[in-house]
C-alpha cells in the first residue's frame, strides 16, 4: 500500500505544482485585486482602472515581443532602446502627419528587428549578446536624433493619447487587439508553430527542413515592431519625446511579465495570456505598495522575489 | 596558458587529430587571443597622432583612474563568464558599494571597505547559491538581484535624495585621490587585482575548475570538480569585485553617486567579451578583459576629444564595435570548429 500511496501523494504534489505554475499568475491578480478592493480606498473607481489600464498597456505591447523572442529560446534586450529610437522617430516626423511618423517609427523596429535577427540568425551570436549590442546602439542613434526632451503638440497623437471608445482608453484596446493577434498568430499560424519547434530544439528544427533563419528573423522584427508600436504609444500619452528616460528598464519589466506568467526561458512554449496577466500583476504590485506610502525602492524588491519565486516555480517542472 | 589552450583545441579538434594544431588554426587562434590588443594599439597611435592631447600625463592619468573601475568589475566578470555563465547585477552592486563606502567611511576606512565588500559578496554569494543550488538561470537570477540591489539602495539613501560625503582629509579619500609614482592609486590596486586574478585562474586549482564548469559540466562533474560549489564562488566574487570597485569609486569622487552604474553590467559584459573570453564559457583570459576595458575607454576618450560629437556617438560606436567583435569571433570560432 506504501507503494502506490507513495506514487500517489507525488503525482498529487506534480500536479499542484504544475497547476500553480499554470495559473499562480492568474492567482496573483486575483488576490492583489481582492486585497486591493479590501485595503485601498478608491480602489474600485472607474478612474483608477483606467489609470492602471493606461499604464500596464506599453509594457504590456513590448512583452507580447518579448515572448515570442523568449518562445524561440532567445530574448530581446533592445525593446527598451527601440522604444526611444521610435519617439525620436516621432518627433522628427510628425510634421508630415501622424501617420508617416508612425510608419516611420516602425520601420525603424523593423531595421533593429532584422540587424538582431541576421545577428543570431546568419552569424549564429547569442541572443544576449546581439540585442545587448543594438541595446547600446539603438538608444545613441535615439539620441543623435533628438538629444533632449521634446513636448509634441499634435491633435491627432494626443486623441491617441488620451481618447476613448466607450470609457475604454485607445492605448488598452491597441494592447488587447495586438494580445489577440499574437496569440492567434503563436497558436493557430504556421509561422507561430515553426516559431515553437525552433525554441524547442533549433538542431531537431533545422533537420526537419524548417526556414530557420526566417522564423527567427521575423521573431525579431515582430519584437522590434511591437517595440516600436509601445513607444509611440507611450510617446503619445506622455505629449512628449523623451529618448533619455523613455523605455529605459523595460526590457527587464518586458522580461519580468512573461517570465511570471509562465512561459519558460529555454524556449518551445508561449503563454500570451499568462504574459498578460503577468504585465498586469507586476502593474497592480507597483501601484498597490505606492498606494500604501511604500517607497518606490520597496517595488522593486518585491519584483526581485517574484521574479525568483516564478522562475522557481517554472523550475521543478522543468526538471521532469 | 596551458588550462586554455589544452581545453581550446581540445574541444576544437577530433580525439584523434595528429599532435600541434595547423597554420589556419594556430593563426585565428593568436586573431582570437590578439585581435583586441592589435586593435587597442592601432586606437592609441591613431589618436595620439589625431590629437595632441591623448598622449599628455592628465589624460593617460584620467583615463587610468576611470579605466580601473570598470577594469575591477570586467574581472569579476570574466570568471563569471567563463564558467559559463552571466552577472547583470554588477552595475547595481557597485552603484550600492560605493554609497555603502561613502556611508562606512564616517566609521574609518575598514568600515568603508569592508561592508561594501560584505554586503555585495553576500548579494553574489545568493545569486550563486540560486544558480548553482536551485539551477535557476542566471540571467533571471542576476536580473532580480538588478532590481533588489537597487531597491536596497534607493532605500537606504532615502530615495535617492540623501547623498552620503566621504570626509577628502580621511585615509579613504586619500585611497581614492593620491598618486603613487604619479599613478593614481586605484589604478595600482587594479593591476595588483588583475596579476591575482591572472595568477588564480591559471595556477590554482580553483582556476582549473572554473574552466572545466564551463567547457562541459557533466564531465566537470564526473572528473569530480566541485561544480556548484565552483559556480557559487564565481559569482560571489562577482559581487566583491562589483562592491569593492563602487567603494573605490566612492573614495575617489567623494561621495556615493546613487545614479551611477546604471548600464556598467553592459559595459563590463562588453569589456570581456571584446578581450577574447567567450560567452559560451570555458576559454577566456585575465588580461584580454583588461584590454577590453582600455579598449572601450580608449574609444570613449577619442570620442570626447572629437568636441562637435557628444556622448550619444560614443553609444553608437561602442555598439557598433561590440557588434564587430561578437562577429569576428564568431566568425573565427566557427572557423576553429571546422579546422
Amino acid at each position: 500500500m506504501t507503494d502506490l500511496a507513495l506514487r500517489r501523494t507525488s503525482y498529487d504534489r506534480d500536479r499542484l505544482l504544475r497547476l500553480l505554475q499554470e495559473y499562480g499568475v492568474y492567482a496573483g491578480v486575483a488576490v492583489l485585486i481582492l486585497a486591493n478592493i479590501a485595503f485601498t480606498p478608491h480602489f474600485l473607481s472607474a478612474e483608477n482602472f483606467r489609470t492602471q489600464a493606461v499604464q500596464v498597456a506599453p509594457v504590456l505591447i513590448v512583452a507580447l515581443g518579448m515572448a515570442l523572442a523568449i518562445g524561440s529560446e532567445g530574448v530581446d534586450l533592445s525593446v527598451g532602446s527601440v522604444m526611444a529610437l521610435s519617439t525620436s522617430l516621432v518627433s522628427l516626423y510628425l510634421g508630415y502627419g501622424v501617420w508617416i511618423a508612425l510608419i516611420t517609427a516602425v520601420i525603424g523596429g523593423i531595421v533593429v528587428g532584422v540587424a538582431n535577427g541576421s545577428l543570431i540568425a546568419f552569424i549564429g551570436v547569442q541572443p544576449i549578446v546581439a540585442t545587448l549590442a543594438l541595446m547600446v546602439a539603438g538608444r545613441g542613434v535615439a539620441l543623435v536624433l533628438l538629444p533632449q526632451l521634446k513636448d509634441i503638440h499634435d491633435p491627432g497623437m494626443a486623441s491617441l493619447g488620451s481618447g476613448d471608445v466607450l470609457g475604454i482608453p485607445y492605448l488598452v484596446l491597441i494592447a488587447a487587439a495586438l494580445a489577440l493577434v499574437v496569440a492567434f498568430t503563436v497558436r493557430r499560424t504556421t509561422f507561430g508553430r515553426q516559431l515553437l519547434a525552433i525554441g524547442d530544439s533549433r538542431p531537431a528544427a533545422q533537420l526537419a527542413g524548417l526556414p530557420v533563419r526566417r522564423v527567427l528573423i521575423l521573431v525579431y522584427v515582430c519584437s522590434g515592431v511591437l517595440a516600436a508600436f509601445a513607444g509611440v504609444l507611450a510617446s503619445a500619452r506622455l505629449q512628449a519625446s523623451d529618448p533619455t528616460s523613455l523605455g529605459s528598464l523595460m526590457e527587464l519589466s518586458a522580461i519580468t511579465a512573461v517570465v511570471v506568467g509562465g512561459t519558460p526561458l529555454s524556449g518551445g512554449r508561449i503563454r500570451i495570456g499568462g504574459t498578460v496577466a503577468g504585465a498586469v500583476l507586476i502593474q497592480l504590485l507597483t501601484a498597490t505598495l505606492i498606494k500604501h506610502d511604500l517607497p518606490p525602492s520597496w517595488t522593486q524588491i518585491a519584483q526581485a522575489v517574484v521574479i525568483v519565486l516564478a522562475v522557481y516555480a517554472a523550475r521543478e517542472r522543468g526538471k521532469r | 596558458m596551458t588550462a586554455v589552450q589544452t581545453i581550446g583545441t581540445g574541444r576544437s579538434t577530433g580525439g584523434d587529430e595528429p599532435a600541434g594544431p595547423t597554420r589556419g588554426e594556430r593563426i585565428s587562434a593568436l586573431a582570437q587571443q590578439h585581435g583586441a590588443l592589435v586593435t587597442l594599439v592601432v586606437a592609441v597611435i591613431a589618436a595620439s597622432l589625431s590629437f595632441g592631447t591623448f598622449l599628455t600625463t592628465d589624460n593617460l592619468g584620467n583615463m587610468a583612474v576611470s579605466s580601473a573601475f570598470l577594469a575591477v568589475v570586467a574581472l569579476g566578470m570574466t570568471f563569471v563568464i567563463i564558467t559559463g555563465g552571466i552577472d547583470l547585477s554588477v552595475g547595481s552592486l557597485f552603484a550600492l558599494g560605493g554609497v555603502l563606502g561613502a556611508w562606512g567611511s564616517r566609521y574609518g576606512t575598514l568600515v568603508a571597505l569592508l561592508l561594501p565588500l560584505a554586503v555585495c559578496g553576500l548579494i553574489g554569494l545568493v545569486n550563486g547559491l540560486l544558480i548553482a543550488r536551485a539551477r535557476l538561470a542566471p540571467f533571471i537570477v542576476t536580473l532580480a538581484s538588478l532590481l533588489a540591489a537597487r531597491g536596497i539602495l534607493l532605500a537606504i539613501t532615502h530615495e535617492g535624495a540623501t547623498t552620503y560625503l566621504v570626509d577628502d582629509t580621511s585615509f579613504f579619500a586619500h585611497l581614492g585621490q593620491d598618486k603613487l609614482l604619479g599613478v593614481g592609486v586605484p589604478v595600482w590596486i587594479t593591476v595588483a587585482l588583475f596579476v591575482l586574478g591572472a595568477v588564480v585562474l591559471r595556477r590554482s586549482r580553483f582556476g582549473q575548475y572554473v574552466y572545466a564548469v564551463g567547457g562541459n559540466e557533466d564531465a566537470a562533474a564526473l572528473m569530480g570538480a566541485p561544480v556548484a560549489r565552483t559556480k557559487t564562488a564565481v559569482y560571489a566574487l562577482s559581487g566583491v569585485c562589483a562592491g569593492l570597485a563602487g567603494a573605490l569609486n566612492a573614495a575617489w569622487l567623494v561621495s556615493g553617486v546613487t545614479i551611477l552604474g546604471s548600464g556598467m553590467e553592459l559595459e563590463a559584459i562588453s569589456a570581456v567579451v571584446i578581450g577574447g573570453t567567450l560567452l559560451t564559457g570555458g576559454f577566456g583570459f585575465i588580461s584580454g578583459s583588461l584590454v577590453g576595458v582600455l579598449l572601450l575607454k580608449v574609444i570613449q576618450n577619442v570620442i570626447n576629444q572629437i568636441g562637435s560629437l557628444d556622448s550619444a556617438y560614443q553609444q553608437v560606436v561602442s555598439g557598433a564595435f561590440l557588434a564587430a567583435v561578437v562577429i569576428a569571433q564568431t566568425w573565427l570560432g566557427r572557423r576553429r570548429r571546422m579546422l
